[in-house]
This record gives C-alpha cells, sequence and structure tokens, in this order.
C-alpha cells in the first residue's frame, strides 16, 4: 500500500494528446557543457527579445568592455543587451536574423588584447522587489526556452491576478537537443537559486521543476539541490511532445488547463525555463549580464555534437567549425528545435538569445508529395491543444478568414505535431500559419 | 363529391383570406425605395469591389443618392456609365485621376540569387513565414502570386520570371493585392504619374546589388536629375515627393533601373497571349 501511494506520487504526470518524435539526445546528452573561445567578429541583433527591440546607446568606432550595456531597453517589454567581447564597435547595420528576414545589429569587433574580464552590475538588495526587476531588465535577461520573452515583465504580475505556484520548464522535449538537460546537471544550485528568486519575486508558495523521465540524472541534481526546502519539489513529467509547452505544463503538474486564449496567471501558475533561472540566479547574486547561453550544435550532419556556451551574436559558421564543421551530406540548418525551429538560408547569422539549438540534418532536394487527406483523423489525436488541423488547414487554404477564427486558429501554437503524424504528408502546420496570419491581417 | 366541393372551398378561401392579408400589408407596410436606386445599381456593374471606400455597390448608390459621394469615385464603371449616372442624379460626375495597381519590386526569378531552396506551400504569405522562401532579398517579390488569386478583376497575371503583371487597363485600384501581399509591395498610383519606384530595399550600395540584380543601391542620380525637390533619398530608397512634376529624365541614369517610367502594365514582355486577349480583345 505504502508502495502504491509512493508510485501515485512519482508516477510520471503527462497531458492528453501528442505525439513521440524520436529523441536524438543521447549524441549530446553525455557531453559536459563546453566553452568556446572568442572569434573575430560578433553580430548582436537588437531585436534578440519578444517586444521593442533595444535602443543602442553607442556608436561605431566606440570601445567596449566585455558586459558593458551597447543597447538601452526601449520600454517595459524591452530589455538591454551586453558585448560578450571587450573590443570596438564597428557598424550598426542590416544583419539576417534566424527567424527570418534582415534587422538591425550591432557589428562588434573583437580587441584580443583587451582585458575580457565581465563587468558585473551592482547587485541589488535582497528584498527590494521593484530593483530586483530593474536589475534583470538592465542585464539582459530574456525567457531561454524559445519565445525570448523578458523575464522582468513576465514576473510583474496583474494586480488582480496571484501566483501560488512557479513551473520550471526542464521538460526539453524538443528533439536533439539536451542544452537544458546539461544546464540541470552542471548548474542544478543555480537553478535552484533562480527558483528562489522568481518565487519570491512573484509572491509564490511553491516551486516546481517539470523534468522529463529520461532525464534521470537531472532529476536526481535538481532533487538534491532543492532537498533542504520543503516548498520546492521535482516533477518527473511523461516523455511525449510538446510536454514543455505551457499549456500541456501546467496541465502535468497541476492538473488544470489554461482558458482559451488566456494566460498562464489565470490558473495562478507562471511559468520560466531552467536555462532561464540559472540567467536570473547569475543576475541577482552576481550582477552578471545575459551575454551567452548553452547552444546543442547537433544533427547527424555535424562532426563533432556539443553542447557550448556559447557568446550571444557568434555566426553559426565559427560555431560549426567550433564543432568541426558539416558533413558532406549536410542540406539542411535548423535553429532551436528539431519540431520548432527555423531552417536557416546562411551560415553568416548570428546566435540569438532565443535559439538552444543549431541542426545540422540531411535532406532530399524534394519534401515527399502531399497526398489527399484520407480522413484518419490522426492529427485531431496528436493535437495537444485538441484543434482540428486538418480542417484548419483546409479552410487555410481556401482563405475563409470567419472559419479559421471559429476553428479557434489562434489556439494553435505551432508545436508541428499534426504534420509529424499526416501519413499524406500535408503541410498542416503551415497551412495552420498561415491561416494564423491571415486572420491576424483582417483584425480580431 | 362532398368531400372534394369542401376541400376546393376551404383552399380557395385560405387562399384569398392570405391574398387579402398580403394586400393589406402591402397597402399599410410599404417601404418607398427610391428607384433610381435600381438603376444606379445596374450602372454600377455589382462587383462590390470596395474601392470607392463603400462595403459594396449597393451602399455606393445610397451614398451617391444622399449626396454624399461623387460617381466618379467608382473605378470600375465605364466612363459613359459615370457620366449617365451624373445625368440620373443632375449633379457633377467629379474627377478622379484613375489610379492603377503598381508593384515596387522589380525582382523576378532571374535577378535574385537564391540562398536555398524553399519547398514549403508554395503562397507568399508562406514562404514569407520561412525565411523569405529563401531568396537573397528579404524585401522582394516572392513570386507565387498570392495577388493574382486575390485579384477579383483577373488583373493580374504572373510572368515568367514570377512577377505579377497588373493589367493597367484592367485594374479598378480596388486595393486586394495591396492587403493580399505579405511583404506590402503593391501601392495604387495614379495612372497619369508614370514615375514608379520599383524596389523597396533599404540597403545601399555594394550590399544592395548583391542582393538582387535591378535592386536600388541608393546612388541618389535620380534625385539630382529630378527637378529640386520632386525626389528625396529617405533609408537607401528614392521618394517621389510630388509625382506630377517629375519628368522621365530622371529615370535614365538608374543603373539598375530601379526607377522606371511606366506608362502601361509593368513587366508586361511575357504575358501569356490569352490573358492580354482577354483584355485588349
Amino acid at each position: 500500500m505504502l508502495s502504491f501511494s509512493k508510485w501515485l506520487r512519482q508516477r510520471p504526470r503527462g497531458f492528453r494528446h501528442g505525439t513521440h518524435p524520436e529523441a536524438h539526445k543521447d549524441t549530446t546528452s553525455g557531453l559536459p557543457i563546453e566553452h568556446m573561445p572568442m572569434v573575430a567578429e560578433y553580430s548582436l541583433h537588437l531585436a534578440q527579445h519578444a517586444g521593442a527591440p533595444s535602443r543602442p546607446c553607442v556608436g561605431p568606432g566606440e570601445r567596449v568592455r566585455r558586459g558593458q550595456t551597447i543597447a538601452e531597453p526601449d520600454g517595459f517589454r524591452s530589455v538591454a543587451l551586453h558585448a560578450p567581447v571587450a573590443g570596438t564597435i564597428r557598424a550598426i547595420e542590416p544583419r539576417l536574423h534566424p527567424a527570418g528576414g534582415l534587422s538591425p545589429a550591432l557589428i562588434l569587433r573583437t580587441d584580443f588584447l583587451a582585458d575580457q574580464s565581465t563587468m558585473a552590475a551592482t547587485v541589488p538588495e535582497p528584498g527590494d522587489r521593484d530593483g530586483t526587476l530593474a536589475a534583470i531588465q538592465r542585464a539582459g535577461v530574456v525567457g531561454l526556452g524559445g519565445a525570448a520573452y523578458p523575464a522582468h515583465a513576465k514576473m510583474r504580475i496583474p494586480k488582480d491576478k496571484r501566483v501560488d505556484v512557479v513551473i520550471l520548464n526542464g521538460a526539453e522535449c524538443e528533439p536533439y537537443l539536451t542544452a537544458d538537460h546539461r544546464v540541470m546537471l552542471e548548474r542544478a544550485g543555480a537553478v535552484v537559486g533562480g527558483l528562489t528568486v522568481i518565487m519570491e519575486l512573484v509572491g509564490a508558495e511553491r516551486g516546481t521543476i517539470g523534468v522529463e523521465v529520461n532525464k534521470p540524472d537531472a532529476i536526481d541534481a535538481l532533487s538534491r539541490a532543492c532537498r533542504g526546502d520543503p516548498r520546492m519539489q521535482v516533477v518527473p513529467l511523461s516523455v511525449k511532445y510538446p510536454e514543455g509547452a505551457k499549456q500541456m505544463l501546467i496541465k502535468a503538474v497541476t492538473g488544470q488547463r489554461v482558458p482559451l486564449g488566456g494566460r498562464s496567471f489565470d490558473t495562478h501558475v507562471t511559468i520560466h525555463n531552467v536555462g532561464t533561472a540559472a540567467a536570473l540566479y547569475d543576475a541577482c547574486t552576481a550582477g552578471l549580464p545575459m551575454i551567452d547561453r548553452v547552444v546543442t550544435v547537433t544533427g547527424p550532419e555535424i562532426v563533432r555534437p556539443a553542447n557550448v556556451r556559447v557568446s550571444i551574436g557568434t555566426p553559426v559558421s565559427a560555431l560549426l567549425e567550433h564543432c568541426g564543421g558539416l558533413r558532406p551530406a549536410a542540406r539542411r540548418l535548423v535553429m532551436g528545435g528539431g519540431m520548432m525551429g527555423h531552417s536557416q538560408v546562411s551560415l553568416e547569422v548570428p546566435t540569438v538569445k532565443a535559439f538552444g539549438g543549431v541542426l545540422a540534418l540531411p535532406g532530399t532536394a524534394q519534401r515527399t508529395p502531399e497526398a489527399p487527406c484520407i480522413r484518419c483523423g490522426k492529427c485531431l489525436d496528436a493535437c495537444a491543444m485538441f484543434l482540428n488541423p486538418a480542417r484548419l488547414a483546409t479552410l487555410s487554404r481556401a482563405g475563409d478568414v470567419e472559419g479559421l477564427k471559429q476553428a479557434n486558429v489562434q489556439a494553435c501554437f505551432e508545436c508541428g505535431s499534426c504534420a509529424f503524424v499526416c501519413p499524406s504528408y500535408l503541410p498542416l502546420t503551415e497551412l495552420i500559419r498561415t491561416g494564423k496570419v491571415l486572420a491576424r491581417r483582417t483584425g480580431s | 363529391m362532398d368531400q372534394v366541393l369542401t376541400a376546393i372551398l376551404l383552399m380557395t378561401g385560405l387562399a384569398l383570406a392570405s391574398g387579402a392579408v398580403l394586400a393589406l400589408g402591402y397597402r399599410y407596410f410599404r417601404v418607398e425605395e427610391d428607384r433610381r436606386l435600381r438603376a444606379l445599381e445596374d450602372l454600377l456593374g455589382g462587383s462590390n469591389c470596395g474601392a470607392c471606400g463603400e462595403p459594396g455597390c449597393r451602399p455606393f448608390a445610397e451614398a451617391l443618392l444622399e449626396g454624399r459621394s461623387r460617381p466618379s469615385q467608382c473605378t470600375v464603371a465605364a466612363p459613359e456609365a459615370i457620366a449617365e449616372i451624373a445625368a440620373l442624379l443632375g449633379v457633377e460626375p467629379g474627377t478622379s485621376a484613375r489610379r492603377v495597381a503598381r508593384l515596387h519590386c522589380a525582382g523576378g526569378r532571374s535577378a535574385v540569387p537564391m540562398l536555398a531552396r524553399y519547398t514549403g506551400v508554395p503562397t507568399c504569405v508562406a514562404a514569407y513565414q520561412a525565411q523569405r522562401g529563401g531568396r537573397a532579398c528579404a524585401y522582394g517579390c516572392l513570386g507565387f502570386g498570392d495577388c493574382q488569386v486575390a485579384c477579383g478583376f483577373d488583373a493580374i497575371e504572373m510572368n515568367s520570371e514570377r512577377l505579377p503583371v497588373v493589367l493597367a487597363s484592367a485594374c479598378t485600384a480596388c486595393g486586394d493585392c495591396v492587403d493580399a501581399c505579405p511583404a506590402g509591395l503593391f501601392g495604387l498610383q495614379r495612372v497619369d504619374q508614370p514615375i514608379t519606384i520599383q524596389c523597396r530595399s533599404p540597403l545601399e550600395g555594394e550590399r544592395a546589388r548583391a542582393s538582387c540584380a535591378v535592386a536600388c543601391d541608393a546612388c541618389g542620380r535620380c534625385a539630382l536629375d529630378a527637378p529640386p525637390g520632386v525626389i528625396e533619398m529617405r533609408g537607401g530608397l528614392p521618394h517621389v515627393v510630388q509625382p506630377e512634376r517629375a519628368t522621365e529624365q530622371c529615370t535614365y541614369r538608374c543603373p539598375t533601373g530601379a526607377i522606371a517610367w511606366v506608362h502601361e502594365s509593368q513587366f508586361a514582355y511575357d504575358v501569356p497571349l490569352s490573358a492580354l486577349r482577354r483584355h485588349y480583345g
């Protein structure tokens, strides 16, 4: 009986629907995080985060120190940007952004002879809530899970809402990625420290770290790190995609559903990535700005897969070179995860705060031709938001904006599960993404 | 026999009673409609394109009757029809210059290098989301013809360069293509002002030319050759401030053809004959 209640407490929690893509994590999950040496030039996009791009506060020709603020936050939903190395600002010009298109970036040329110690900011007083939030904004901390939402903005809770539980997202359900896994293993103390910081700032009573059960070593490390604190708990999660999406994670941990179009606050929960927590800990205890992040460089077409702590703004070509370069069969380069990542068109794109993976994949010249929908309903069973992907895709093809809105197209967060399971190879996610653009364009 | 007679009488009585109710209803609840409304609708053509600013042809006809609009605001109806409407209403037809949609990009298939092969959904909106379809220029025409689909007047044809050719004679300036283009490349322009800037890339010099053979590289010659104050260089592109004073001369020295003097249709060199026949007879 005792063992049954223990099982009940420790069983992996999950959600309904979803898919099981091949994980491909074994190549890098055992590799310690390595540091990448400096490169000659960095391009730092002003739009590193969701919200208003940063406003540059240095000009061409100016010398900057490592960790010096080179762009100020432009408004509340914006953060500062810092020089990842000591050097000289060469220009501010449009550069390719990994998320698509060109956007203005600061070009920083490294001075290899300069003092490369990091400029640290003054550490905020413990208990000074507004001061700490401002310090986090000045340190340029954004969510490292992929959306790059400014961390301080996420921690300002609307007056009519409250937060009971802080959930740290260590699910890392995306195929190939092991960056969060390594952070949880190697910096478990910092992750738990970050969780304490977040809990104090949002006034939450409980802190939970959700980790998929395919990372038992990370669960052990985190359990050990938060053993002394009865408010904290590590929750094992089922291995399923998209376990790390906010709605699924909340369902798994608290059993609650986020209302349609609602936010995490509506279920008295706030979610941060484990990497963000570690960065918050660094910013709040050592005053360190966010000038680097851990990136998993992997895929079948990379010579030496690795987890690399890489400075923001490093060209992907240099990062690939550090990892032994590409194999001849490499055809596709994806930044981000295997399911939701962005395909790249150039090796010259720089790393940004948002993306934790660089995947080199083989590919064929043409995609598999699509066949007609056979009404098998697999996409309905895969959709974790309980939408009807096949219908949304049809509506999108027809340009039926009213129909798309009625079918809740905006609830889709483009996880890609529907297209992944479709036996007819229909580009469902692409079509739904197009439908979201159409629906947004004609007003809501 | 009796039963049959009863049925006939009952049905006849019912019909007469209903008829009487309808007749009374027509007598007392009738809404008087301006007879000219129907005539106006016929003259306007009923395409409901929305170019006049009203939701459709009937609201526009109502606006005409109330004097809120001028007949010439309809860009679809033929000039004779406009004159007839004006005569019917006894108002001035008003003058409004004919406008057409112009594409602010000339970067066709052979002008823009490809950085990657795009194998996604063949629509402009989808390609725009996915790294601009892998084209070296992040601002230009994607070439999948969303505008052609959006055009309700069959006025847009894609040429072999995958550039949309707006058939000037068929375009009514309704603006549907302006909304459909994810890159925002269409603009409505007066036909009698042929100066057209065929680029939207803010890149300058060598970088602009590397991304597209016909990009504006911001050399500024057009601004120098135009009468003073007509063309301004802003953000790596020329802006025609006073199109009515522009001369053809300011396009002569453009090294890439990014500024052009367009009389009929842009890029119309190899439009399928069938399409041209449809409009030119």
